[in-house]
């Protein structure tokens, strides 16, 4: 870190005037265009994030309900559908194929638009320069092209529902040489899939931008007295997020454009020579389909701790808030977090166990795959160990953030199973493996997302969100998820395949009322999630009034006006003295909590 | 810890080359990925054929350099300068002149360099190879393409810092000014990476 450069004022006048125009240049744009649209402000950018996850997500999960009621009554016809899909669900019947366009595109706008977006780039956006007490992030036009990139990139993907072929089939980890040869595959493999590598494309670029400027504006917009360990820890979780997502989406990049090179202009990077397909043989030769998959898991691994490092954070900023006790040990939280974005580095090949891969090099991948539950395992006692022995305020940001816990715990014990590649060859292709990564990775993430909302929503919207719809809305969905991902492990064991569009033969015919038990459980917890959207609106308008701290936390946001000025602390630059975590003590004001900035000397722990 | 207002990246004073290293590591990365796709690919299968690299590319990687040099010197002439002031170290710009002279050289030598990689491209389409031909044109297309993209940046970059220097402060401008060299410099490291990639695998 350099010193600070003292400005000199030898322009005289001219310099003056240039300050004077950089105040009217920071002011608070008056324009609609500015205030809500192509805003530079990280808050407008932070709820636009979140307002485009919103939107994804209730794709994705319809999709989610569409897939579920095929699989459980392959023969229902589904009013409407058709008028989307005339090829693909005709009379409103999905066909095998459309089924996995489905999943491809539930896949993707999940995993991308909403567990990449919302946890990450929307909470990380609004909240993450208040915490380090900057007015903005370091690059705010770097910061617009990230989140108007990313949307882009949600309609090309979208746009694939509408094409003649219809959405790509190939998964949201788009094999090749499936997703590479084109129309001769099956239908959604021409302009579909296309258009899905370039959304993906577009959406890295869109990542990259928002990282760097987490990145600068973590190191280099903290202000006074922030120093890198007095950092909340949602902020570190953000930063170590975006340091991952800056290494996994650097490679994704070049690999979505080899494939698209290989799609439209005849290149063989993925694609062997001597296939056959619709009786045509392909005008390729020597390419190599495992090399997507290390590339796009050498990505896709760090990707799923995108995902859920953010929810980290969240949790350890309300745990403390809520149990009005200190994080337990948070140097080895970071220090966890750290050993996690570094193993999340070496472990993409326990994806690929049953591509053939030499037994020396899965067992190379399998041991660090065991070595990075240990961080895991950690944080997962911390969380236990601040909550124990404490008087728990049950809030719904409270009880979303046991919930994330229990998720996280359930799916994270199957992880051990799959980490096995004798055991993996088994279980990969079944639907343990489905129920397992949506539990870690899935609702833990969204559970996540939801305590985020209800801890930072007054400070977003100035208003409180109604807690009574709040505790329906977590026990319901809680209940729920359990009853969909749970006998998903149980159906896995017992040998049954996913990604397949109905079952009807002998052998898994016997399971599929589970899958119908699991059918009306999703179709109850979609509908549950209604409260949420409820809540969500109604507090946004007619909820109480939110006072500036409402949960008394420490950390900087709770020391500005619900919602914050334009920027941010208006005008002043708060200076910190203490770290995010002193709960549990005597303060001198008369209460058990010392904010960040406050100027009073520690006291003893109560 | 150095005393530090709250300020807006483009006004602070690391901010630009933190978010110019962090740039820098990302391309680094990706360019890894080029590379490590390459080998894969070359060994993959036994269709790869090697070429001859079209000769105006060493005459290319002399203007990359020189520019990389006409850079240095204008950022150094503008870091010189007097170094004196109450409370702080003051730094006096050079004469800004000198220094935009030195980037229009820059950009000049720029704008040469990605002609002289078109002229490349067309030596090379002009021997029938082209980007579907063989895995190893498709490389050397990709790879010089997307390098020549990242320069584009650059190129913008470095207008924008002419454009700073130009309209004053021109001591405001220097953090920009060595962000700006700090990426140029990078892209001509590169393009003698790749350069020695191109020279080892085709």
């Amino acid at each position: 870190m350099s010193d600070a450069v003292v400005r000199p004022d030898l322009d005289g006048a001219a310099h003056r005037d240039r300050h004077a125009a950089d105040a009217a240049h920071h002011g608070p744009p008056t324009g609609f265009w500015r205030r809500h649209v192509f805003s530079l402000d990280h808050k407008v950018i932070g709820r636009q994030y979140l307002d485009l996850a919103l939107v994804a997500v209730t794709t994705g999960m319809i999709l989610s309900w569409l897939m579920r009621i095929h699989l459980a009554w392959p023969a229902q016809a589904i009013p409407g559908l058709d008028k989307l899909s005339p090829n693909g669900a005709a009379n409103g019947v999905i066909s095998p194929e459309y089924y996995l366009s489905l999943m491809t595109m539930h896949g993707t706008i999940m995993v991308f638009f909403v567990l990449t977006t919302a946890p990450f780039a929307g909470f990380g956006n609004f909240i993450l320069p208040i915490q380090v007490g900057a007015e903005d992030m370091a690059f705010p036009r770097f910061n617009m092209m990230s989140f108007w990139v990313t949307a882009l990139a949600f309609v090309v993907l979208l746009a694939s529902f509408f094409v003649a072929d219809g959405p790509a089939i190939s998964g949201w980890t788009a094999y090749a040489p499936l997703s590479a040869v084109g129309k001769d595959a099956g239908p959604g493999l021409a302009l579909g899939q296309t258009l899905w590598a370039v959304s993906i494309a577009i959406f890295c670029v869109g990542q990259l931008l928002g990282s760097l400027n987490f990145i600068a504006t973590t190191l280099d917009l903290r202000t006074k007295g922030m120093t890198l360990a007095r950092l909340p820890y949602s902020t570190w979780a953000w930063f170590i997020t975006s340091v991952i997502g800056l290494i996994a989406f650097s490679v994704l990049l070049p690999a979505c454009i080899l494939l698209i090179l290989d799609r439209v202009a005849g290149t063989s990077f993925f694609i062997p020579g001597g296939l056959v397909l619709s009786d045509r043989l392909q005008p390729h030769s020597g390419g190599s389909p495992i090399l997507w998959q290390h590339l796009f898991w050498f990505f896709g691994h760090p990707e799923v701790y995108i995902a859920i490092l953010p929810g980290f954070g969240i949790v350890s900023t309300i745990l403390p808030a809520m149990t009005r006790k200190p994080l337990l040990g948070p140097r080895v939280f970071i220090g966890c977090l750290v050993a996690i974005g570094f193993l999340s580095y070496m472990v993409w090949g326990h994806h690929m166990f049953l591509s053939g891969m030499n037994p020396l090099s899965a067992t190379l991948f399998s041991v660090p795959t065991l070595i990075i539950t240990i961080p895991a395992t950690v944080t997962t006692l911390l969380w236990i160990g601040t909550i124990y022995g404490s008087r728990l305020r049950f809030t719904t940001a409270s009880l979303f953030c046991l919930g994330f816990v229990s998720v996280f715990v359930s799916g994270g014990l199957s992880g051990f199973f799959l980490a096995q590649p004798s055991i993996d060859t088994y279980l990969h292709g079944t639907y343990f493996v489905v129920g397992h990564f949506h539990f870690v990775m899935g609702v833990a993430s969204m559970f996540g997302i939801f305590a985020g909302t209800y801890f930072w929503f007054p400070k977003m919207y100035g208003r409180m969100m109604n807690e009574t719809l709040g505790r329906w809305h977590f026990w319901l969905s809680f209940v729920g998820v359990y009853c969909i991902f749970m006998p998903m492990h149980w159906l896995g064991l017992a040998g049954n395949v996913r990604r397949y569009a109905a079952f009807t033969d002998d052998y898994m015919k016997p399971m599929v009322p589970l899958h119908r038990f699991i059918t009306v459980a999703a179709l109850f917890t979609g509908a549950v999630q209604l409260l949420f959207f409820i809540n969500l609106f109604w507090s946004r308008r007619r909820g109480a009034i939110a006072p500036e701290n409402p949960w008394e936390a420490t950390s900087l946001e709770w020391t500005t006006a619900s919602p914050p000025v334009h920027d941010n602390f208006g005008g002043r630059h708060p200076v910190v003295h203490h770290g995010p975590n002193e709960y549990g003590v005597a303060g001198a004001l008369g209460r058990d909590y010392v904010m960040q900035d406050s100027p009073e000397s520690l006291p003893v722990r109560a | 810890m150095p005393v530090r207002p709250a300020a807006r990246g483009h006004e602070h004073p690391t901010a630009p080359s933190t978010g110019v290293w962090v740039a820098v590591a990302t391309i680094t990365m990706s360019f890894a990925a080029y590379t490590s796709a390459m080998v894969v690919r070359q060994g993959t299968s036994g269709d790869w054929l090697h070429f001859r690299l079209p000769s105006i590319l060493w005459l290319n990687t002399v203007l990359i350099v020189a520019s990389s040099v006409a850079l240095e010197l204008g950022r150094r002439n503008h870091a010189r300068g007097g170094t004196a002031a109450e409370g702080g170290v003051l730094t006096l710009p050079g004469p800004v002149s000198l220094t935009t002279r030195w980037i229009d050289v820059t950009l000049a030598s720029g704008i040469l360099f990605l002609a002289g990689q078109l002229v490349a491209w067309r030596q090379l389409a002009g021997e029938g190879l082209f980007l579907a031909t063989n895995p190893s044109s498709a490389f050397f297309y990709v790879l010089t393409a997307l390098h020549g993209l990242h320069l584009l940046g650059g190129l913008a970059g470095l207008l924008y810092v002419r454009r700073r220097l130009r309209r004053g402060p021109a001591v405001a401008a220097g953090p920009a000014l060595g962000a700006g060299a700090l990426y140029w410099h990078f892209m001509a490291v590169l393009w003698l990476y790749l350069l020695t990639l191109l020279v080892v695998r085709l």
